[in-house]
């Protein structure tokens, strides 16, 4: 199985990444709109304003939607979740579901979930598990 | 009282579609718009607007020997196509042109394709391509278990949108699987990205198609029935992020691309007699019905497994079969806008008979955009 993709940072998202290192969801936030959003650019997506902030994240969100691939996949292990996760600031992201069976009675739509940071090489990429499955 | 200012006068296919392993992806353009030319009784010099999406415009161009005034390389996935019909119809009223080739042609079963990259945004690269999600299977079904639990569509339901189309493909000489299957064959299909099975998922095939448009008061000189657009059409598009949607209930591409078109043809639902959704998978027709407007939202799994779409239904749909079951080579909007255009001359296999109106909408990678056009064998309304 050869290695999972690692992301090519660009200027403008390497903040994100620099976040996800130090164990840290980042988002922006547009200080008129006062809405957050993902992913990462220099300015507001709702109203084009360059007066936006880095800020955590709670890590919280809730199951939005997924499908379950039984395709192969470079560095995955069929089958796995490949899930969009709402966050609790209303923003959506990609990730896979960790630490939880891949299989459709296991993730309930909605169900809360929490982020983790998954190690790849020198980076570290964030990932969601059920909340609370750590014990 | 309308007049229809633009027509297609010349509409092709590749000679042989499905498997074609000795065409590469240009050979399989120039194969299509050669036949396109010949079902119109041009030739490439006649020829001053080219355009064609997912392929160097440029190098189509040079490949058949053409010198175009004016030229048009929209590359926003499958619906690029029936995007670069409105496109040449603007074109052509605007006087940059007269005569426009818009080709097709993609090597996706063969492989002997360009070096398109898949997936070239950048976004989509960084934020979402990591997690995995590398083939469409996996990725362009990702709004669907939301709009299972929101909106209630079943699996069942989306079966059925296979099951359907397959009813429509037996019509078909030229379809690729015409052989009848039920409800269970899809759901013990292999599960390829759950709740996505084989038999919910499109070919994978080679093939082209090529269109040639012109003015409509020349249409009437040409030898094949003439189609007219009506109205300009719509476009509209969000991004190659599929998590990013504004809704994944609903794709507002459609919404916008569908408002704009039913508009500008002065037409209403009712109004269509033919319809054709481009259907890489089984949910297209489901969200294109619900956002073109033909059913409310959440309503459309019922409308199709009622059978108002299949043979004989009141809302013929997808009557090649679809990308399910006629051909999918990649960009599957040419195959949809000829279909339409068969079915405009009277000509198709699967013919609607009487249909006036054919309204063709298609999707552009995955619910990244999405284009529709209506056509009409009326030069007024």
């Amino acid at each position: 199985m050869t290695e999972k993709p690692v992301p090519t940072i660009y200027p403008e998202t390497r903040h994100f990444w620099d976040g996800a290192a130090a164990g840290k969801l980042l988002l922006q936030f547009c200080t008129e709109c006062r809405k957050h959003y993902f992913p990462p650019r220099p300015f507001c997506p709702y109203c084009g304003g360059r007066a936006v902030e880095i800020v955590e994240a709670s890590g919280l969100g809730r199951l939005y939607s997924y499908t379950i691939s039984h395709l192969p996949t470079p560095g995955y292990e069929p089958p796995f979740v490949v899930a969009v996760v709402m966050l609790d600031e209303g923003v959506k992201m990609l990730a896979n579901i960790v630490d939880c069976p891949p299989e459709p009675e296991a993730l309930a739509l909605d169900m809360p979930l929490e982020v983790t940071f998954e190690a790849r090489g020198a980076f570290f990429i964030p990932q969601f598990r059920p909340l609370g499955s750590l014990q | 009282m309308s007049r229809a200012s633009i027509a297609i006068v010349g509409a092709a296919e590749t000679t042989e579609l499905g498997k074609v392993p000795g065409l590469s992806q240009v050979g399989l353009h120039a194969d299509a718009a050669l036949n396109a030319l010949a079902d119109c009784g041009l030739k490439p010099a006649d020829i001053d607007g080219i355009a064609t999406g997912g392929h160097d415009v440029a190098e189509i161009n040079q490949y058949l020997g053409i010198s175009p005034t004016w030229y048009d390389g929209t590359s926003v996935g499958g619906c690029s196509f029936i995007a670069l019909v409105r496109h040449a119809a603007a074109a052509i009223q605007a006087g940059l042109c007269t005569t426009v080739l818009i080709t097709h042609g993609e090597s996706g079963r063969s492989n002997h394709r360009s070096h398109r990259p898949i997936m070239p945004s950048m976004q989509q690269q960084e934020f979402e391509a990591i997690y995995g999600p590398l083939f469409p299977p996996m990725r362009f079904t990702l709004p669907v278990m939301r709009k299972m639990k929101d909106d209630g569509l079943t699996e069942e339901q989306l079966a059925m949108v296979a099951v359907v189309q397959r009813e429509w493909a037996a019509f078909h000489p030229r379809a690729t699987a015409r052989d009848p299957i039920t409800v269970d064959d899809v759901l013990s299909s292999r599960m390829i990205a759950y709740p996505f099975r084989k038999l919910m998922c499109c070919l994978v095939s080679d093939g082209g198609g090529a269109l040639i448009l012109t003015s409509a008061e020349r249409a009437k000189d040409f030898p094949a029935k003439p189609v007219y657009l009506r109205g300009t059409g719509g476009e509209g598009a969000e991004g190659p992020m599929v998590s990013q949607m504004e809704s994944f209930t609903s794709s507002k591409a459609f919404r916008v691309s569908g408002k704009l078109a039913f508009e500008t043809a002065g037409i209403t639902p009712t109004d269509v007699d033919h319809l054709m959704i481009y259907d890489a998978f089984a949910h297209l027709p489901i969200y294109g019905l619900e956002d073109l407007g033909f059913v409310d939202r959440g309503e459309a799994g019922a409308f199709i497994s009622e059978g108002h779409t299949r043979p004989g239904g009141r809302l013929p749909l997808n009557t090649n079969g679809g990308g399910l079951s006629y051909m999918h080579s990649g960009m599957y909007g040419m195959y949809a806008l000829q279909e339409g255009v068969r079915q405009m001359r009277g000509v198709s296999p699967a013919q609607v008979e009487g249909a006036k109106i054919s309204m063709v909408h298609g999707v552009g990678g995955m619910f990244s955009a999405a284009a529709t056009v209506v056509l009409t064998n009326e030069d007024s309304w």
